[in-house]
């Protein structure tokens, strides 16, 4: 490795997690009142203004950063002080971890050099995604047992329940997907989709599975049982200030993260139809550039699309009961992914 | 109409066989609602209609085309508020036609008042048929419960309830006590002035 390939991984580090990573959960912070408000016939949070001007409420994401920051960080008596304060990092550098690992854009030739727009490029990509996103239940079991209190407790243990339940789901609903494409490699995957149909096409049982499981790791309603903000508490009730920030922002994180995965593997990742984008890529010079840019903003929108039918799906469902949400996780969606797999491989053999 | 006792529907004979009994169909749980993707979409449905109508009605609104609003939120300080026909707010004392106060000083809204919020001192008045009227008639806004109690009590028709006045909080509790004036509409209310 020379020294401009290490600065430009860092580089693109960097860029995936402040530039689009921060970015896209500030504005998902906008974005989840405005939708709420909107499909609710409200207005929605209007009022944070700068100088006199509100555009329509987007000021409240900073306004919202900067009361985090200047509130007091309140540890209370009674809690195991090094993990108390480890347990945020641990889930937000999970889900850092994982915009790291996602393929934005493929390799483009410019200036007699070839750049890859993937920041972190792996032959295991998406074992190593999974595993980071499972690796931050650790930082929801560590708060509530830290908290020192039984309600943060049994909002740990719900989460570390339901996060296993739906972790088993997310990898092997994937299966099926991954046998087609026979690779690991996230990037590989989005090479075969754009050489032949979108993963949701030939899956369209994984996508829904994959997309149900997602949702359900994000911890978001309807599967928000780990933190229940409204009524039954969870394992950040003993947080505040930036801590109880951080917290916030995983979620956001790991929604954007699962986005991602559902944009790489299923809807052709930068891939868009009928452009040979790595062609263009390859041909240098300014087509190279704008091929770039085109993989970067296919790869965007798709996300951000699916963020929006989550964020609708998150403000039209009711939350599930407990058995409710366990039993969808093992008894119907772990046998439907495993079935899907059994007829993929089924599928394959035939048809070679 | 005179009405036998026991045989009319006001009145039905209890007994055996008379109670009616509604048999109230639980909905089944079929397939098809048991894979919640149908009934999530059906939901979703309704979020998305609504989501999209409010949003092109804000966006025709905001292009300056009147249309029906996107939202039914009031913007409150910005936008009066919506009081209904019979809301109870801030008191009023009325006058009689030569404009002299309509009360009489008879201390019924004082008597009556549960939150004890009128404070009343009488004199005698010019007018003999009269006799006598309020020297002072003070009303404690930051004690009153809005029962209007006052506003019922008043045999002649002297305090009403209807300023459509709703923002009359202050920075001290002496500025919540409106005085006689005040009441009246004669002199405007005054933060710090007498009370």
């Amino acid at each position: 490795m020379t020294g401009v390939d290490l600065l430009w991984t860092a580089v693109k580090v960097v860029a995936a997690i402040v530039l689009f990573g921060l970015n896209i959960a500030g504005l998902l912070g906008w974005v989840e009142r405005k939708q709420s408000a909107v499909m609710q016939d409200r207005i929605g949070a209007n009022r944070a203004d700068i100088f006199g001007i509100t555009i329509l409420g987007l000021f409240h994401p900073i306004a919202d950063a900067l009361k985090m920051l200047t509130k007091e960080d309140f540890v209370p008596k009674g809690v195991h002080k090094p993990l108390h304060g480890l347990a945020p990092i641990i889930s937000l550098g999970a889900g850092m971890f994982c915009l790291a690992a996602l393929p934005y854009g493929g390799a483009v030739t410019f200036a007699g050099r070839v750049w890859d727009l993937q920041p972190i490029a792996s032959s295991m990509g998406v074992p190593l995604v999974l595993a980071a996103l499972a690796f931050g239940v650790h930082g929801i079991v560590m708060a509530g047992f830290a908290s020192g209190s039984n309600y943060g407790l049994l909002g740990g243990l719900r989460g570390a329940a339901q996060m296993i339940a739906y972790e088993v789901c997310l990898a092997s609903a994937l299966a099926g997907a991954l046998f087609l494409y026979g690779t690991l490699d996230l990037q590989q995957a989005v090479l075969w989709q754009a050489h032949h149909v979108w993963g949701v096409l030939v899956q369209p049982l994984a996508f829904i599975l994959f997309l149900t499981a997602g949702a359900a790791i994000t911890k978001r309603t309807p599967f928000d049982l780990p933190e229940g903000e409204s009524e039954i508490i969870g394992y950040h009730v003993e947080y505040s200030g930036m801590k109880f920030g951080m917290f916030l922002m995983t979620d956001f994180f790991e929604s954007i993260v699962v986005c991602g995965l559902i944009t790489a593997l299923f809807l052709g990742g930068w891939a868009i139809p009928g452009v040979d984008l790595l062609a263009m890529g390859a041909a240098g010079g300014a087509t190279a550039l704008i091929a770039a840019v085109l993989m970067l903003a296919s790869f965007t929108v798709k996300v951000l699309l699916l963020l929006f039918l989550l964020m609708q799906i998150r403000w039209t469902l009711p939350r599930f009961r407990f058995d409710q949400l366990l039993d969808l996780g093992w008894k119907n969606l772990l046998p439907l992914t495993l079935v899907n797999f059994l007829v993929t491989v089924w599928g394959v053999y035939l048809w070679r | 109409m005179a009405m036998t006792e026991g045989t009319g529907p006001a009145a039905p004979v209890m007994g055996k066989g008379s109670m009616t009994v509604r048999v109230v169909e639980r909905p089944k749980r079929t397939f098809a609602t048991q894979i919640f993707l149908i009934e999530v979409w059906k939901g979703l449905g309704v979020t998305f209609r609504h989501l999209f109508v409010n949003l092109a009605r804000h966006a025709l609104r905001a292009l300056g085309i009147t249309g029906q609003p996107g939202a039914v939120t009031i913007q409150y300080p910005e936008d009066p508020a919506v009081l209904g026909k019979r809301a109870r707010t801030r008191h009023r004392l009325l006058k009689r036609e030569d404009g002299a106060p309509r009360c009489t000083a008879c201390l019924l809204c004082e008597t009556i008042c549960p939150a004890k919020c009128i404070r009343i001192t009488a004199e005698n008045a010019p007018d003999a048929m009269v006799e006598k009227r309020a020297k002072t008639f003070d009303i404690d806004l930051g004690m009153c419960i809005f029962c209007g109690y006052c506003a019922e009590a008043c045999p002649v028709d002297a305090i009403h309830m209807d300023a459509n006045e709703v923002e009359i909080s202050s920075y001290s509790r002496k500025d919540m006590i409106w005085n006689m004036a005040e009441l009246l509409g004669d002199a405007p209310k005054v933060p710090g002035g007498t009370a």
